[in-house]
């Protein structure tokens, strides 16, 4: 019998508010432990929250990309559990009126082109951080995370393969880098991915007993998760066993899935409306003034620089995986740069000097205005591309004054033909066995030469006058 | 609905509330009493009615997003039982 | 002069003027209280010397004093947060716990220049109608000391009675100032769901908790609440301050009033002297203009089912934070985690706690949701509807504040169900966010007060303070202190 996987996510992604989602404390990453709280996100008795407004426009501009519809009439309810990393014992989330609903996520495979349902998309809060130090055997509350604001996106079971779900996840990361409200960094653990997946004989209609697996913080881990889960549910049920729905928890290192503790499995989490925070009731003009400001997102940018601009398919699929990128090279050619000078620049030299310094776009010093310059510099003959490299690896962490570099370091392309005739003399003159090969049928001869004269000219010749020079002068 | 010691155990764990025996007997019975009088709702036919969580319609009620310097730490772990310098104790509570 | 038998306002006049200095009030407060709280057991807390050294500092500022409260020593319930001062809400689960904030109302009262003599004894988490469920002991009542004050502000409404402070602020989720008001012989009002800041409440029902004051009279009322209402970025559910200047309005003229009596309060169930005082009350603002109207309230059967169910299913989720972790006390002995929460909480909280959340975590279970919370919520709605319809027809309601005046100590705790019944008239207020305003109106043949209750329309607040103020110009109930209460 051949088998279908079935596959349904929830996504946990963090906003990229400055402030938490029901108090003023900080959400920047890291900081000693509980110094990013107060007593609104510890939990103390007596205080209440209000909402961030950034958080409301953040996911309905998110509920929007991902072709919801907003609910006009929304609410908080309160999820009680009792756990430490959650320090009013209850989460504030939305189960009865999410702020968006029903939408669909386009997704392009190798196996073709396929929607996903998005069942509903809610704001929540993020729980605290546990730590347990061996030494005193207590595990550490820290609350600074508490309160940081999230929405969780749930799909419809709409997977069939790790592929699809992966696919789902690379446009669900684009999309919200290019709204700018996440920064979708999966290391910090603001892209979260719970997978509920189950198994049923093909061709079949009904679901099968579904396990839910937490803990998967890599899109490897996810998809080696589901290859994993779905040939041990298999397996059961081949083996005439039975699948147990529970919850189970992706081990890194062994490579295996495991069943967590039944009894953190037995949850009534008594959701009732949050008496807190009143209810949000969104306006016409609210959603228009949203709408009107959405952002162009990948799809969109990557047809228009290939019929704009002129990319090829390949270029307009680098540069737009990463929203920063998208910009600078927007910005380049609003700078005046040649597209597709521009394009190579960035896929070049731009993409190397960040893997070497591993680096995101996000954190790079370099400007627009900067490389734009040094683009012109080359167009205008002045620099010659490979010194230009050089100014560019010089000027690429502080975002340095490029003409300023150029004139420091004389620099500036020669240009001057009778300068070069004479120096090409000079090498021929110099390298009489090069010369015979050359003339012998050695192209790699020639090459010899012009690296000589480039030698003596600092590098700073024009190569393409180098070269009609040195062929003039070989009697060509 | 009745109320049994079955359903006291359940909520008494949700609740976090342990019960001892002879205790468990008297609450239930209590909440028995209790509930069976919540039951007098029934005789009012609400079909239709929406719930009303807020009395009142105030809505959208936001703040800006900016930020305000958090409490000193000192002082918010000031009041936890079991003190260290940087964080709120509890025993194990990861796997 | 006895300063204990002024008002707050006649006391703020006379340190305007200089006749009395704040240190003077605070000593004669804290004199009544040393005399007194043994017995009474009113204060949890006394925080004499800062009251001493407070009065000290803001006699420099007497002359441009704004608020005519101005160096009034008071008190404040012990569920509302105060900076660095205990805050138990009578729990044992609580501890010692010092908030390191102060409520909203706590900083208003300081900028008033309110002096706090200390934090004042309460049924736990004000859960309870007669005092008695404190972990601190019971409060008594200081009419007789054989029975209880109210609850759950009993300590509030035993201070001010006793002259322990001119007035106090405590909270009111189903009649905890109003009833023990009543029962104490003071004048005390819930206001408007909303009207007050919440922050730094600790909140038993959220979306029926509201301060409010207890005093001596109606103008003294409206005085405290001028200085306590007005919307705070802090409470989502704040509202904007919609009534204005309170004391400004007052002018006991109440020519044209509509009061509605609601039949289906003056039923079966009730004290006959009760009854006949509240009633009497008609006829005094009858005598003053006003006009009486008698109406249905037909819903009375559901409003205390309907109270308890979403009050204790707030009240569960609004405890499960206190686990030992963070705050206030912890059990001693515990294994592992789960062990240490289900220990701190079951020997933490008192019995009518744990009933609560019992009830309150059944109500909200799986497959009990709609059942019962759901189904509260909508009756609630129905509720709040029969007021809508009742203020078509008046201007403000008169009924009973509680069917009887104070049990005796211990009566009430045996049967909790029937406990629960005695807030009937009361609990209706709170579900439908309206101001509710208790005052004297007479005595039983054993001398304890009687309380009228005075429901107005959404911030009524003013209707109800006129009307309280025009029937205390011509009766002398509320001016009438227990013995011992005239110490100054």
């Amino acid at each position: 019998m051949t088998w279908e996987t079935v596959i349904g996510l929830e996504t946990h992604v963090e906003l990229a508010t400055r402030t938490k989602i029901f108090c003023s404390c900080t959400t920047r990453f890291g900081g000693d432990p509980n110094t990013h709280c107060c007593p609104v996100c510890t939990g103390m008795p007596g205080t209440l929250p209000v909402l961030n407004k950034k958080v409301l426009e953040f996911a309905v501009k998110a509920g929007l990309a991902l072709n919801c519809d907003i609910t006009r009439y929304s609410k908080f309810d309160r999820k009680n559990y009792f756990y430490p990393d959650l320090p009013k014992a209850y989460q504030i989330s939305q189960l009865y009126l999410p702020i968006a609903r029903d939408g669909a996520v386009p997704i392009h495979t190798d196996a073709g082109d396929k929607t996903i349902r998005i069942h509903e998309l809610h704001m929540e809060e993020d729980a605290g951080k546990l730590v347990h130090d061996p030494w005193i055997d207590q595990t550490r509350a820290d609350y600074n995370r508490c309160g940081v604001p999230l929405i969780e996106i749930v799909t419809e079971p709409d997977f069939r393969t790790a592929g699809e779900v992966i696919a789902y996840l690379e446009k669900l990361k684009e999309t919200l880098q290019y709204l700018g409200v996440s920064d979708c960094k999966m290391q910090e653990g603001s892209l979260r991915c719970d997978v509920n997946l189950s198994v049923r004989p093909m061709g079949t209609d009904g679901l099968g007993t579904r396990t839910e697996m937490k803990n998967l913080n890599s899109f490897k881990a996810i998809a080696r998760a589901i290859d994993y889960e779905a040939k041990r549910q298999i397996e059961l049920i081949q083996e005439g066993k039975r699948v147990v729905q529970e919850t189970r928890r992706w081990d890194e290192n062994k490579d295996a899935t495991y069943a967590m503790r039944s009894k953190e499995n037995a949850q009534d989490y008594r959701y009732f409306p949050e008496p807190d925070l009143p209810p949000i009731e969104l306006s016409e003009e609210y959603l228009d003034g949203l709408r009107a400001a959405q952002p162009e997102l990948g799809e969109a940018k990557r047809a228009r620089y290939q019929a704009e601009y002129g990319l090829p398919e390949y270029d307009s699929q680098m540069i737009t995986s990463d929203s920063v990128l998208a910009r600078f090279f927007e910005d380049l050619v609003a700078l005046g740069a040649p597209p597709k000078q521009g394009a190579n620049w960035i896929m070049g030299e731009v993409l190397g000097a960040l893997s070497t310094r591993a680096m995101e776009p996000k954190d790079m010093k370099l400007t627009a205005p900067t490389l734009a310059r040094l683009i012109a510099l080359v167009g205008e003959g002045k620099l010659n591309r490979n010194t230009a490299v050089k100014v560019f690896e010089a000027v690429f962490d502080t975002d340095g004054g490029v003409d300023a570099y150029v004139k420091e370091h004389g620099l500036e392309q020669v240009n001057d033909d009778g300068l070069v005739r004479d120096i090409a003399a000079k090498v021929l003159e110099a390298n009489p066995q090069s010369v015979a090969d050359y003339k012998g049928g050695k192209e790699k001869a020639f090459g010899f030469l012009v690296g000589q004269v480039m030698r003596e000219l600092k590098g700073k010749a024009n190569p393409q006058s180098v070269n009609a020079i040195l062929k003039e002068l070989l009697g060509q | 609905m009745n109320i049994d010691t079955e359903m006291v155990d359940y909520i008494a764990e949700l609740s976090r509330l342990e019960l001892q025996t002879g205790e468990k007997q008297a609450m239930t019975a209590q909440l028995e009493q209790i509930i069976a009088y919540m039951n007098v709702l029934n005789k009012l036919d609400t079909t239709g009615v929406e719930p009303m969580s807020h009395v009142f319609p105030v809505k959208n009620v936001l703040r800006e997003d900016e930020v305000v310097p958090s409490q000193d730490r000192a002082e918010l772990l000031a009041g936890a039982p079991v003190p260290d310098e940087e964080a709120f104790l509890v025993p194990k509570a990861v796997d | 002069m006895k300063l204990t038998e002024l008002t707050a306002l006649e006391l703020g006049a006379a340190i305007k003027k200089g006749e009395v200095s704040i240190k003077e009030a605070v000593q004669a407060a804290l004199d009544a209280v040393a005399v007194r709280d043994k017995e009474l057991n009113a204060f949890i807390t006394v925080t004499g010397e800062q009251a001493l050294d407070q009065a000290e500092q803001l006699q420099a500022g007497v002359k441009d004093a704004a608020s005519p409260l101005y160096g009034v020593p008071m008190a404040i319930k012990d569920n509302i947060c105060t900076r660095g001062v205990k805050t138990s809400c009578a729990s044992k689960i609580l501890g010692d716990f010092a908030p390191p904030y102060d409520a909203t109302v706590t900083t208003k009262l300081a900028d008033a220049g309110a002096v706090s003599l200390g934090k004042l004894n309460m049924d736990e988490f004000a859960m309870g109608s007669t005092s008695e469920t404190s972990f601190y002991g019971p409060v008594k009542n200081p009419w007789d000391l054989e029975r209880v004050p109210g609850g759950s502000s009993g300590g509030a409404a035993a201070a001010v009675a006793a002259g322990m402070g001119w007035y106090a602020v405590g909270s009111d989720t189903g009649g905890s100032i109003r009833q023990p008001a009543s029962y104490c012989g003071v004048t005390g009002m819930k206001p408007t769901y909303g009207t007050v800041s919440r922050y730094g409440l600790i909140a038993y029902a959220s979306s029926l908790d509201q301060i409010g004051p207890l005093c001596r009279d109606a103008a003294d009322c409206a005085a405290i609440l001028d200085v306590l209402q007005g919307r705070d970025p802090r409470d989502g559910t704040s509202l904007d301050g919609q009534y204005g200047n309170l004391l400004g309005g007052l002018t006991g003229d109440v020519r044209g009033l509509r009061i509605g009596l609601p039949v289906d309060c003056y039923g079966d169930g009730q004290d006959g002297e009760v009854k006949t005082a509240v009633l009497a009350v008609a006829d005094v603002l009858k005598a003053r203009g006003a006009e009486v109207v008698e109406l249905s309230f037909p819903v009375m059967e559901y409003v205390v089912p309907t109270y308890y169910i979403i009050a204790a299913a707030e009240a569960s989720s609004n405890l499960s934070r206190f686990d030992g972790v963070k705050y206030g006390w912890r059990a001693e002995e515990y294994e592992g985690l789960k062990d240490l929460y289900c220990k701190t909480r079951t020997q933490g909280f008192g019995d009518e706690v744990k009933r609560r959340i019992l009830l309150g975590t059944f109500v909200l279970s799986s497959g009990y949701y709609d059942a019962y919370y759901r189904k509260a919520l909508q009756v609630k709605a129905v509720i709040k509807d029969a007021f809508d319809k009742a203020f078509q027809q008046c201007d403000m309601l008169l009924t009973p504040v509680a069917p009887t005046t104070a049990p005796r100590l211990g009566e009430s705790l045996s049967d909790p169900l029937q406990m629960y019944l005695s807030d009937v008239y009361t609990v209706s207020v709170n579900l439908a966010g309206l101001p509710g305003l208790s005052m004297p109106c007479g005595f039983d043949s054993r001398g304890l007060p009687i309380g009228a209750q005075l429901i107005g329309t959404h911030f009524g607040e003013g209707v109800l303070l006129n009307a309280a103020h025009g029937f205390q110009h011509d009766t002398d109930f509320h001016k009438r202190a227990p013995k011992g209460g005239d110490l100054a």
